[in-house]
Formats: C-alpha cells, structure tokens, sequence
C-alpha cells in the first residue's frame, strides 16, 4: 500500500463544528484564558453604569477602593503564595493580630509610627512562621497556616481580653489612611503602592521567577539550583507582612480593632485571588489578575447595594462564581495537558 | 491489502479504520490514515515523536474520538465515545504510564470495575477464584493478595494485561509496553504477547524499539506527521528500512565518531567511596573530555548515583571532588556553582516547567547573571537564551510559548540549553534521548560527543547499550547499588555490559 495524501473532504456540517472546536480549544488554552476575568469585570462595571446614577462617581468608587484596601493588599501577597505552591489560611488571624498589636500599643501612647511598625512587623514574624513550618517541617501549608490561625487569634485574645480595642481617643492613629494625597485617602494610596509593589516583585524579579518556578514543578525547580524552600518562606513572609499592614490599615480606618471574627476574610482573599485566575495548584498566576478578582467580588456587593437587592443573594451569586472560576480552570488545564 | 505473515493462511480482519483523520487546536495529527489489524496478530505502528501513532492507538480504544474517517469492528461500523465503549466491542488499551490502584491488590485490580458482585457486594471468594483461573491461564505468577503498587512496573503491567483479559478483550492496544522495562522484563513480555496472539487475540503495538517491532510483529505500519507511510508485512522490512519511511530519508551512521580522548587530561570528576540510599561504596572518576557510560539494568541504583554526586539526593559517606575540589553539602545549587551539571532523568517531572515559556526554563539556573539587584533584564535574558538555544539547534520558532509545546527532543535540548548557559565543566545525563525520536537523538548524540570534544567530562546514563557502547570511552557497570564493572577499549561490548550487570545478582545468590 502507498501513502494515501488525498482527504476525503468531510460534509461541511463536521468541519464547522471541528473548526469551532479547535478554535475553542486555542482560546481556553491562549488569549481567552490569559483574559479570564476582565470580560466578566468589564461587564459587570458597564452593566452597573447603566443601571445605576450612583455607580459610576468619583465618590463611589473611591469609597469601593477604600474599603478594599486591606484586601487588595492581603490578596496581592496571598497570590505570591498560591504562585509558589503554597496556601495561606492565617491571613485573617495575622490581620487581626496586627490591627490589635499596634492599636494597644497606641492606646499605649506608643508613637503612632512605631505602632504601626511593629504591627507590621508582628505580621512578617508570623508568615516566617509559617513559612518555615511549612517547608523544613514538611507541614503541608494548608494545616501549617490553619493551626497557625488558631494560636495567632488566641494571641489576640490574650491581649485585648475578648474586647473591642476602641482608639477614638487617639484620633492621629487615622493618619496612616485619611491623610488626603491629590484628593485621595492615603489608604488607597498604600493599597496602589503594594500592589505595583508586589506586582512588580513577581514578574520581573529573580525571587518571582523562581517561585513559579517552585510553585511550577519543585522537583524541577530544586535539580535547577532553585532554592525553592527559601523561595517559599519568603512568599510566607510576604503574606504575613501584607496582612499585618493590612490589619493596621483597618484599624486606623475605623479606629478600632478586635482580634476574632477575622477568619471570614482569609476567605474573601482566597476568593479574590481564584476568581482572578490564579491556580490554586501552583505555578500560574499574577497580581494583576487578583487585582481585577478582588474588585469584581466588590462590584457584585456594591451592585446589591446600590440597586437595592436582596444581599441574601449576593453571597449565592459569589460561591457560585468560584465554582465557575475554579471549574474553568481545572478545564483549561485539563485542555492543555 | 498486504497484512499476512508468509506462509500463514489469510486471517479474518477484526478492527478496521477508514480514513481516520484527528485535530488538536490547528494542528493535523492524523490525515485520513486507514489500517486493519487481523486476528491472531500483532500489528505494529512506528514512527517519530508527533507521527501520530499514540493517537491512532488512543483512537482504537475510544480514548479519543476522530475528527472523520470510520470504525468498523468485524465489519459492523462502530464509535466509541470512551474506552468502556470499546472495551465492550473487545478492545483494551495499556497505556505507557499504568494504571493500577496501588493501595487495592492484585486481584481486586484486575477486576476493577467489573467485580463479581451481589446487590453491591463484592464476593471476593468468587473474585479470588476468577482470578486465579485468569493467571493460571495466561501463566502469570502474580501474588493475589499484594497491593497492585508494592509490585514492579512488569508485573503491573501483567495485572492490565489480565484487566484487558479478564473483560474477553480480543485486541490489545500497548503503546510503548517495554519502554520502562528491564531487560529480562522485557523478553518476559515478549513471550505473553506471543501467546496472545496463539490464544487468537490481536495486539496493536506502538513502539519506539525497532528491534522489537521487527521481532514481534507481523505487520507494521509507517506513519510520519499524521499520515500513513505504508503498511507491509514485518518480513519486508528491517531497520534500516523502516528508520527511511519514518524519517522520509535515509539515517546517517547511528552514532557520530567518539572525539579523541588526550592521553593526559586530567581528571574533572572524581568520586570516592559514595554511599546513599540505593548506592553503596561506588568509586570512578572521570577526565576532561571523556564521556563515561554508565550501564546496568533498571534498578541498580545508576539514577540514585548520579543524583547524589549532583547532591539532588543527600549523601551518607563518600567525597565528590570537581577538578580537584570537594563539593561540599547536598544543595544543586552548589553543585551548579562550582561546574557539576545534571540533565534529569524524566524531563517532565524533574526538568521542565512545562506551562513557562522556552525562555524562562533556559535561563532558570543562570537568572542572577542577568539581573541587577534582583530584578531580571529580560532583553539581555532572551538574547543570551537565544543564542544558546541556537547552538543546540531547538526547532519550532516562539521561545516565548510554553515549553510543553515543543516535541520531546527539542525539550530535551532545552535542558541542555540551560546547562550550558552554566558552562559546566562536567555534565551528568541521565538517558538524554529517552522518548525522543530518531532524528533528535542523533542530534543530542551529536551535542554530547561536541561538548566533550570541547573539554567537558561527560557522565553518560542510558539504558539502551548500544547507545553507551556507540558514544563511551569507558563504561562502568552497576548492578545492586554497586559499580560491578570497569570496560575499556576491546572489552566493551553488549554481551560482557549485560554479562556484568547480571553477574553480582548470580554472585550474590551464591554468597547467601
């Protein structure tokens, strides 16, 4: 038998369903996934412009900013974590660790900058934690920052005693965040600079490199010359950071802080950064796509409150995007491989 | 249409495709490609990396579906939407990577999914009897009781070769059965697909070993960039021939001319009394430009040593000196720094980032050279990466798309890429041309007899001999985490390789 080149042509109905196939097919592997959430995002905001006078003002949407400042911040750094592989659970906890730490030092008459400093640093220290207990103890990160989360919210309670921790007397704690730059609360301001930061610090630095890199394939990565446990520890790092400067943030911008109730925002984060489009398994991600998550979730509360919906429905319609986000990528992956 | 061995009286057809054609994305990889696999044969599909036979084989067993073209199973048009589809018109598939659950046992394994069983019960008397009526019929020795993942890769693959049997499966689709498989496992397996087909059953053999193809089947097919070459009986063909129709040209010589070793170079590596999990008391050295080869059967520890002079593996006892240096601690990155380089066993699971670009995974051991307080100057990275991509020759154009994107030799060369960039005085490979197709290998063949040339010792792990015996200067044996063997010159051939590999096994039988 001979080679046989010549193709039966298939009926026209067959090639347009292959063509559609294979086009979607190259879209969920390229563009279509590299855009992920911006369509959805740019939806919703054209969406709410029309539907709403109130949405599309400047106040509106700073205020949508200013309350997400914490947020964007612990997600930005949450995504360097999901990069590298890991996960971090203790965010919540760490952020009201910190918010409480620098608002007792405060109530302290502690200088308000130093406050705010080792708030911060409280939060680094306990990503360092977690980081290292997550590598070099072979503690998978997931229980690692669970149990974390737990002793860092007793800390909490140790020092505020269960209470509210009320800083109304001490009016200059609001300085970090309502000091007004170019007509903007320096809240935002902070959010816009960690975010450019850490964007930065993960697309175009050695250490970002390597933790896709980790995140990626750590056997691959260690046989390379990665140091791929260090690499990881300093996303933990990073984590902790952010959520502990978060927690000030917070604390400063409603003059109080408490130290339970804050696992709700691990998850808000978490939600954020998958809604985005940034793997959960490692290795894929970037902190713009966390960005444009973060704000989409806070488009969908905005919109309910705006247009007055029932805000039983918006925690529906938010689980209910996750599965979407995290459903289409398990499929595009599965596509790709 | 030719498909009948000499001599032997025309067989019933039992599976046919008819101008079988498969896109993935806008890529062609199959092309209206129509074979027949008859009864009581073994029908074999060669080709290239990319030639498309692993998809004509998934094809078959319902694991993909055609994009046009026909199935027709004794005669009857057939489509097979999944595997069970097929399963149920007879056909079974053993994949490359097996699928056992390795926690359930040998026998629960085999009738995975089609247990003998009562209102959802599974009666394991019945279960236990059926099985060992089913291996007692195809004379396998497979312990019912052991879980299915404690066992080798060969007796797993017997527990799919049972699965398939099991389910009165009559033509078997084995895409590279032997590619994992030691010798001796592999002459084993030879002798079941025989009696398969005796007992009338058909197998479908996708092959990368051409010895075997010859050896076992009675047609092969010749496919190349999805299109079907020709199908002719085995007796027809040999290497050579088939190697042409694959490459659609004629093969040079197989290896090229060992670089001339200087009577007085001095030695690069060297390695004294090593022992880690899996090795024990292994001593060699290797010279400037000297390509070492490094034989033994699967499992004798050659991976585990050369993981632990990279230090990937920590070490128990034992020095590692670099041109006279001790290399100290277990990181790679040490190893890296100071000029001792390894290319991965599995480029997959330990070489690669399959979703980062070409770029990054050619530069990710190097990355400090081309940053400045840590941020990357991602111009003076990509050219500096091109450039060594070029001198490795990788085909297929956008550096900056996903590395898995490439063909298995070109990610193989992307390996070397990186290694190069760190300018190594030695390099460890461990089976570089393992699942790449003919025409790459000879140019890896061609990129380590070059690097030698240049200078750098080259520590060479493969399992296929004549490769070791076509590029060595010297060849060490292993066998039982021990170096058996030490080969020059005249004494390097095939038989005293295995003779030497096998010998510590009878030695140490004795000694107990």
């Amino acid at each position: 038998m001979t080679t046989s080149t010549d193709t039966t042509p298939a009926p026209p109905e067959l090639d347009a369903a292959q063509t559609l196939g294979g086009r979607v097919q190259t879209l969920a592997q390229g563009r279509w996934r590299a855009a992920g959430i911006v369509f959805p995002f740019l939806m919703l905001f054209i969406v709410l412009t029309i539907a709403s006078s109130s949405f599309a003002t400047k106040a509106n949407l700073l205020n949508i900013l200013d309350q997400q400042s914490a947020t964007l911040i612990i997600a930005a750094a949450g995504t360097l974590v999901l990069v590298s592989g890991g996960i971090d659970l203790s965010v919540g906890s760490i952020y009201g660790l910190s918010g409480v730490v620098a608002a007792e030092l405060a109530l302290h008459n502690w200088p308000v900058g130093l406050a705010i400093l080792v708030g911060v640093l409280v939060g680094l220290a306990a990503g360092l934690i977690n980081g290292v207990v997550a590598t070099y103890f072979r503690i998978s990160a997931l229980i690692a920052t669970l149990a974390m989360s737990f002793v860092l919210e007793g800390l909490g309670s140790l020092i505020t005693q269960g209470n509210l921790l009320n800083l109304f007397t001490h009016q200059s704690f609001s300085d970090l965040t309502r000091t007004s730059i170019f007509t903007v609360d320096s809240s935002i301001w902070l959010a816009v600079v960690a975010v450019i930061v850490l964007g930065l610090f993960l697309a175009r630095t050695t250490t970002g490199r390597y933790m896709y890199a980790a995140g990626g394939n750590p056997e691959a990565a260690r046989i390379a010359g990665v140091r791929v446990n260090v690499v990881k520890v300093i996303s933990f790092m990073l984590s902790g950071a952010a959520a502990g400067l978060a927690g000030v943030i917070d604390a400063s911008r409603v003059l109080s802080a408490q130290s339970q109730d804050n696992s709700s925002l691990t998850f808000t984060v978490l939600a954020g950064i998958v809604v985005g489009g940034t793997s959960i398994l490692g290795g894929e991600g970037a902190v713009w796509r966390t960005v444009v998550g973060v704000l989409f979730i806070a488009l969908i509360g905005n919109g309910y409150d705006l247009l007055g919906l029932n805000p039983l429905y918006e925690q529906i319609t938010l689980g209910v995007l996750m599965i979407l986000a995290v459903g289409l990528d398990a499929w595009s992956r599965g596509r790709a491989a | 249409m030719a498909g009948v061995a000499p001599g032997s009286p025309s067989r019933r057809v039992f599976v046919e495709l008819r101008e079988i054609g498969k896109h993935f994305g806008g890529v062609r990889a199959l092309d209206a490609v129509s074979i027949s696999v008859e009864e009581g044969t073994v029908h074999a599909l060669v080709g290239e990396n990319g030639a498309g036979k692993s998809t004509l084989g998934k094809i078959i067993a319902g694991s993909l579906q055609p994009d046009a073209g026909e199935i027709l199973a004794d005669g009857e048009p057939v489509s097979f939407r999944s595997p069970r589809e097929a399963l149920a018109a007879g056909i079974a598939a053993i994949a490359q990577e097996l699928l056992v659950v390795p926690r359930l046992s040998v026998a629960e394994n085999v009738f995975l999914g089609a247990e003998p069983r009562r209102a959802g019960w599974v009666m394991r008397g019945s279960l236990r009897r059926r099985f060992d009526a089913l291996a007692t019929e195809a004379g396998f020795g497979l312990p019912a009781d052991r879980p299915a993942g404690a066992l080798r890769t060969a007796e797993q693959q017997q527990i799919e070769i049972l699965r398939a049997l099991a389910r009165d499966a009559r033509l078997i689709v084995m895409d590279e059965p032997s590619a994992a498989l030691s010798e001796p496992d592999t002459v084993r397996l030879h002798e079941i697909i025989r009696s398969l087909t005796q007992a009338g059953k058909s197998v479908l053999l996708v092959s990368h070993f051409l010895r075997e193809v010859l050896e076992l089947a009675d047609t092969v097919t010749v496919l190349r960039d999805g299109k079907l070459v020709h199908t002719k009986p085995t007796a027809e063909e040999s290497e050579a021939t088939l190697i042409q129709a694959m490459l659609g040209r004629p093969l040079d010589a197989a290896f090229p001319p060992k670089p001339s070793l200087r009577a007085d170079a001095p030695v690069a590596l060297s390695v004294r009394k090593l022992t880690a999990p899996g090795v024990s008391d292994a001593s060699l050295e290797v010279r400037a430009g000297e390509i070492v080869g490094l034989a033994g059967l699967i499992g004798a520890g050659r991976s585990e040593l050369v993981r632990a002079i990279y230090g990937a593996d920590r070490r128990k006892d034992g020095e590692v000196e670099l041109t006279g240096a001790r290399l100290e601690g277990a990181a790679p990155l040490a190893s890296l720094r100071r000029g001792l380089a390894m290319i991965p066993e599995s480029r997959k699971d330990q070489g690669l980032l399959l979703s980062r670009s070409v770029f990054e995974n050619v530069t990710l051991s190097h990355l400090g050279e081309f940053s400045r307080l840590g941020v990357v100057n991602r111009r003076a990275e990509r050219s500096a990466a091109s450039q060594v991509l070029d001198r490795v020759a990788v085909k297929g154009g956008d550096y900056a798309s996903p590395v898995a994107a490439l063909s298995g030799g070109n990610q193989q060369k992307v390996l070397f890429a990186r290694m190069l960039m760190c300018g190594p005085r030695v390099l460890i490979a461990d089976e570089p041309t393992r699942g790449v197709d003919v025409g790459a290998k000879r140019a890896i063949y061609d990129l380590l007899v070059g690097l030698a040339g240049q200078g750098m010792g080259v520590l060479l792990i493969s399992s296929e001999v004549e490769e070791i015996l076509g590029l060595s200067h010297r060849v060490l044996v292993m066998s039982r985490g021990r170096l058996v063997a030490e080969l020059r010159g005249e004494e390097m051939t095939e038989s005293a390789i295995l003779a030497a590999a096998f010998a510590e096994k009878t030695a140490e039988s004795h000694a107990a």
